[in-house]
């Protein structure tokens, strides 16, 4: 294998020139200012009830005299869910109004919202779940564990795969037959068992920001076995180069050899495999949160609140709204996907027609 | 003497093909013309990249297209232009009257097939009055050399050796009876005894059957005893051409004398194997 | 050839036991066991269930239990399930069947219309059509497959047009032998649409990329110029060699198979193995869950057998190693 350069700057200017690319970029770019600003860009927070409001479609937005509002609902039959809006009353939206108390990335105290209304009133933009929580304020705060799980879930697979896969390349011998049928089963066994083994063992009472490091862990350790893999590979074909000779007979230690001289080469590799092996972290996240074993309520996950689209009241009454969170991570996964695929394509032009 | 009158076997006028891409156009061969009279043989000579092999598949329309556009030209075989040939009528040219043999033997022959299969496949197509096929097909490996040809037959090719895969692909050529044999490069990837035996069945075989040879190469030293007609490729263009003899004996443009001045030769003891010049041979170009 | 089986077979002994282990060693670290609920009832007193846990060895290790149950399992006995309150072999041997049966659908849906579409895309390639299926596996690829199932659920409970999930109708007992398979069909559609789609597309773009990279071959060529119609180079000489690669790639299918499955089965509530594994799992029902794990273990092995086997038919290339 022919070892790739990997200009930085050079890469970057590529993908954002392409229009496929781009149009990634920005997707993912947008997805993460919702998640970073979450609690500022959501009117309510993800736990808020209102059990006089459940089922509550998404208000209509109009223009009035006094700017933009949303109008009112009536509860026409309380034990249907069925609302009606009562023509002529609205409530005007207020911008950056005080809301409930929030920490800005986890740091700054704050009480400003992006916009809300008088509180009596309710802006609901995604409708209401079943026990009246904003569907609109859960998928933003859901954002968050969807798309920090994947960068942090790779970096822990990558940094384990590149040690493991490293060393068993390097070193070959024993050491590498066991890394390798490690890898085998790991492939082997459906995914989701494992997960669900994992998880079953490991059920006892956690808090919600522990259950969300167990799935990283979880997801993690499905996943290390093909960077492990294609890390071998590389780094055995990297042995025969007489460079890794020469460093060897200048007295570099292993470890020294396999940080400065496989991980530039590797560089570029690593790039591609981060954008393509995301998608699985944020899908396999959504999978377990929604059989029931992820996340927990009432914090906000898409596959949480997609668990909840399954009552046979949602498809009979269609509460489309509540199946938005799906939209949320196909949109997501096929952001992460496409710029998979481009940066594959800039990188390495061989890649561009081999998909395995 | 060949008749002066008679129609020419294959007659090539002024082709010229390009190769398309994105960033940009490349002319792979440029105003090309020469002709073949029946039973004669006629080398190409050139280096890699001179456009040999791109006028040879081109005979048939084998190009992939994209990339490759003929821009202008035609291709006469027997009176007929191949190149405006509706695709139907020119499969009864392709291997029935042209057929080829590659430089690679080991990846002209499709894997998964047995010898057998591949060659039933041509004669099915172009001799469909064969009563037994797999006779005819044993008789061809015969004819090209081949000592065990039941078991031949049935062998798949990764199970032969290159010399053996390349005799194959010559009885493919044979069963059919074409009137042209196009031989681009058939002996480069074969070892040195190899090759000489490969050379040897194609001259038998032409004179058995009357076929003509037209053999690409980029090496002079196959031509000499083979080819009664040269043609030297340079670049896209034909620089040079004439009978082989008066070529080898007084070659005219720079860059046949320095093709000539490439082939070792036994006996003669140089310290190094010559080779191309091109710097100078740019120079040369550029005042002529 | 008989050699290379039993090898294989004889592989799955050490995979078989290790996994067993594995499960049970996760599952003995779960809190709680299955008479947990049973526990919270006040009217049942703890002599009896001391009783209960005796006679199922609960207050013993875990590593005894296990050599226990392999015991049991070498005599034939899988064990007893306590939700559902039958022996574990006669429940496996009502859901296989049905997991087998859907596996199997969606696998030939896959390749039945991943073929034709792969290799369009690649003979037109950058062509309209190209564009349109690339767009299309990327969407596919994209949707969690348990979101498409409950778009098709909610697709259902809509229009009517397909039962809501299970295996077959309530009145299934009384339709004519046609009318039964024409049910159960009916019943399968969906979830053969939602378990292919991921594999169409996953198959549709390794067969494309396979096949761009046979088309350049010389032997194509070589073919071509013998004269043979383009349809029969492409069919012929192109797609034998290009799906050769697919084939080594079954195993892994099986595995994801059988993980959608189990999301698809809950989902739509199809009443297979992978609905029995999760409610199992949840329930701490834990010889169904070995059960269902040396199943899936089998099927899989089975599978990746199957995959060697009909490479080695097809390919002559590919010699069954026979150590």
């Amino acid at each position: 294998m022919k070892a790739i350069p990997a200009k930085r700057s050079g890469v970057w200017h590529q993908v954002v020139s392409r229009p496929r690319g781009a149009l990634a970029l920005a997707i993912l770019g947008f997805l993460y200012f919702c998640a970073l600003f979450a609690p500022f860009l959501a009117p309510y927070g993800p736990g808020d009830q209102d059990l006089r409001r459940t089922y509550h479609p998404p208000t209509s937005l109009t223009w009035t005299r006094r700017g933009l509002a949303v109008r009112l609902y009536e509860n026409a039959d309380p034990s249907q869910a069925l609302y009606r809006p009562i023509p002529g009353r609205t409530a005007v939206i207020r911008w950056l109004p005080i809301g409930h108390p929030y920490r800005l990335f986890g740091l700054f105290p704050c009480r400003r919202h992006l916009f809300g209304v008088e509180p009596p009133q309710k802006v609901y933009l995604l409708g209401s779940d079943s026990i009246g929580r904003d569907v609109f304020s859960r998928l933003l705060y859901g954002a968050q564990v969807s798309l920090s799980i994947g960068l942090i879930g790779i970096s822990i697979s990558l940094g384990v795969g590149l040690v493991a896969g490293g060393l068993a390349g390097y070193f070959g011998g024993w050491f590498d037959s066991v890394v390798m049928r490690t890898t085998e089963l790991l492939m082997a066994i459906p995914g989701l068992y494992l997960l669900l083994a994992l998880r079953g063992a490991f059920a006892s009472q956690f808090g919600s920001g522990e259950v969300y490091l167990l799935i990283v862990i979880i997801l993690s350790f499905l996943g290390w076995s093909g960077a492990a893999r294609v890390v071998r590979g590389l780094a055995l074909s990297l042995r025969a180069q007489t460079f890794v000779d020469a460093a060897i007979v200048t007295g570099l230690s292993p470890w020294r050899i396999l940080w400065r001289h496989l991980l530039p080469n590797l560089a570029s590799y690593l790039l591609i495999a981060a954008a393509l092996s995301i998608p699985g972290y944020i899908l396999g996240e959504a999978a377990l949160s929604f059989l029931g074993i992820g996340i927990q309520e009432p914090s906000a996950s898409w596959g949480l609140m997609l668990a909840q689209a399954q009552e046979m009241k949602v498809f009979m009454c269609n509460f489309w709204w509540l199946l938005t969170p799906g939209a949320a991570v196909f949109v997501t996964v096929a952001a992460f996907n496409l710029l998979g695929d481009t940066l594959r394509d800039v990188i390495d032009p061989h890649f561009r027609t081999g998909d395995r | 003497m060949p008749d002066p009158d008679a129609i020419p076997l294959l007659e090539v006028s002024n082709l010229s093909i390009d190769f398309v891409s994105e960033e940009r156009i490349v002319h792979a061969v440029d105003g090309v013309s020469f002709s073949m009279q029946a039973g004669s043989t006629l080398a190409v000579v050139g280096e890699s990249g001179s456009g040999k092999s791109v006028t040879a598949l081109s005979l048939a329309r084998l190009l992939p297209s994209p990339p490759a556009q003929i821009r202008s030209g035609k291709v006469f075989f027997e009176g007929t232009d191949l190149l405006t040939l509706p695709e139907r009528a020119l499969r009864h040219y392709r291997g029935g009257k042209i057929a080829y043999v590659f430089q690679e033997p080991s990846t002209s022959l499709n894997p998964v097939f047995s010898v057998g299969f591949q060659l039933s496949e041509a004669m099915a197509l172009h001799r469909p009055d064969l009563q037994d096929r797999r006779a005819a097909g044993i008789a061809a490996l015969t004819e090209v050399g081949i000592r065990d040809p039941e078991r031949c037959w049935k062998s798949y090719p990764h199970e032969l050796s290159g010399g053996m895969q390349q005799r194959v692909m010559i009885a493919m050529a044979l069963v059919c009876r074409p009137r042209l044999l196009v031989a681009d490069e058939p002996t480069t990837a074969l070892d040195v005894t190899i090759q000489a035996q490969i050379l040897q069945l194609l001259r038998e075989i032409r004179s058995r059957f009357g076929m003509s040879i037209l053999l690409i190469t980029h090496n002079f030293g196959l031509v000499k005893g083979f080819a009664d007609h040269v043609l030297v490729m340079f670049r896209g263009k034909i620089v040079e051409q004439g009978p082989t003899d008066a070529v080898l004996a007084s070659p005219r443009h720079p860059y046949t004398q320095a093709l000539i001045a490439c082939v070792p030769r036994l006996g003669e003891s140089k310290k190094r194997l010559t080779t191309i010049d091109y710097a100078r041979l740019d120079a040369l170009l550029s005042q002529s | 050839m008989v050699l290379f089986v039993l090898r294989r077979l004889l592989f799955l002994i050490p995979l078989l036991l290790g996994v067993t282990l594995l499960v049970f060693f996760l599952m003995s670290l779960t809190p709680g066991n299955f008479l947990t609920p049973i526990k919270a009832q006040r009217d049942i007193s703890p002599e009896f269930l001391a009783a209960l846990e005796k006679s199922f060895g609960l207050d013993r290790p875990w590593y005894t239990r296990y050599l226990l149950w392999l015991r049991n399992v070498l005599h034939g006995d899988f064990g007893y399930s306590w939700t559902y309150k039958v022996a574990v072999v006669d429940l496996l041997w009502q859901r296989v069947p049905a997991t087998l049966l859907l596996n199997l659908t969606s696998f030939a849906f896959a390749w039945a219309v991943a073929i034709p579409l792969g290799v369009l895309a690649a003979v037109h390639r950058n062509s309209w059509w190209d564009r349109l299926t690339t767009l299309f596996a990327y969407a596919s690829l994209s949707i969690p497959e348990f979101f498409l199932a409950l778009l098709a659920v909610y697709f259902a409970a809509r229009t009517g047009w397909f039962p809501l999930g299970g295996l077959m109708s309530i009145e299934h007992e009384f339709f004519s032998p046609i009318g039964k398979i024409l049910d159960i069909a009916h019943h399968l559609v969906l979830p053969t649409l939602v378990l292919g789609l991921g594999g169409v597309a996953t198959l549709m773009r390794i067969l494309r990329a396979n096949f761009l990279d046979v088309i350049r071959a010389e032997y194509v060529t070589a073919a071509r110029a013998k004269g043979l119609p383009e349809h029969v180079v492409i069919w012929r000489h192109v797609f034998r060699n290009a799906v050769n690669p697919l084939l080594s790639t079954l195993g892994y299918v099986v595995a994801g198979l059988l993980s959608g499955s189990l999301l698809v089965e809950n989902v739509m509530s199809y009443p297979g193995l992978g609905q029995l594994i999760y409610s199992a799992f949840i329930r701490q029902d834990q010889f169904v869950v070995l059960a269902s794990v040396v199943l899936s273990c089998i099927l899989l092995v089975l599978g990746n057998l199957f995959s060697d086997i009909l490479l080695a038919w097809i390919d002559p290339r590919v010699r069954l190693p026979a150590r």
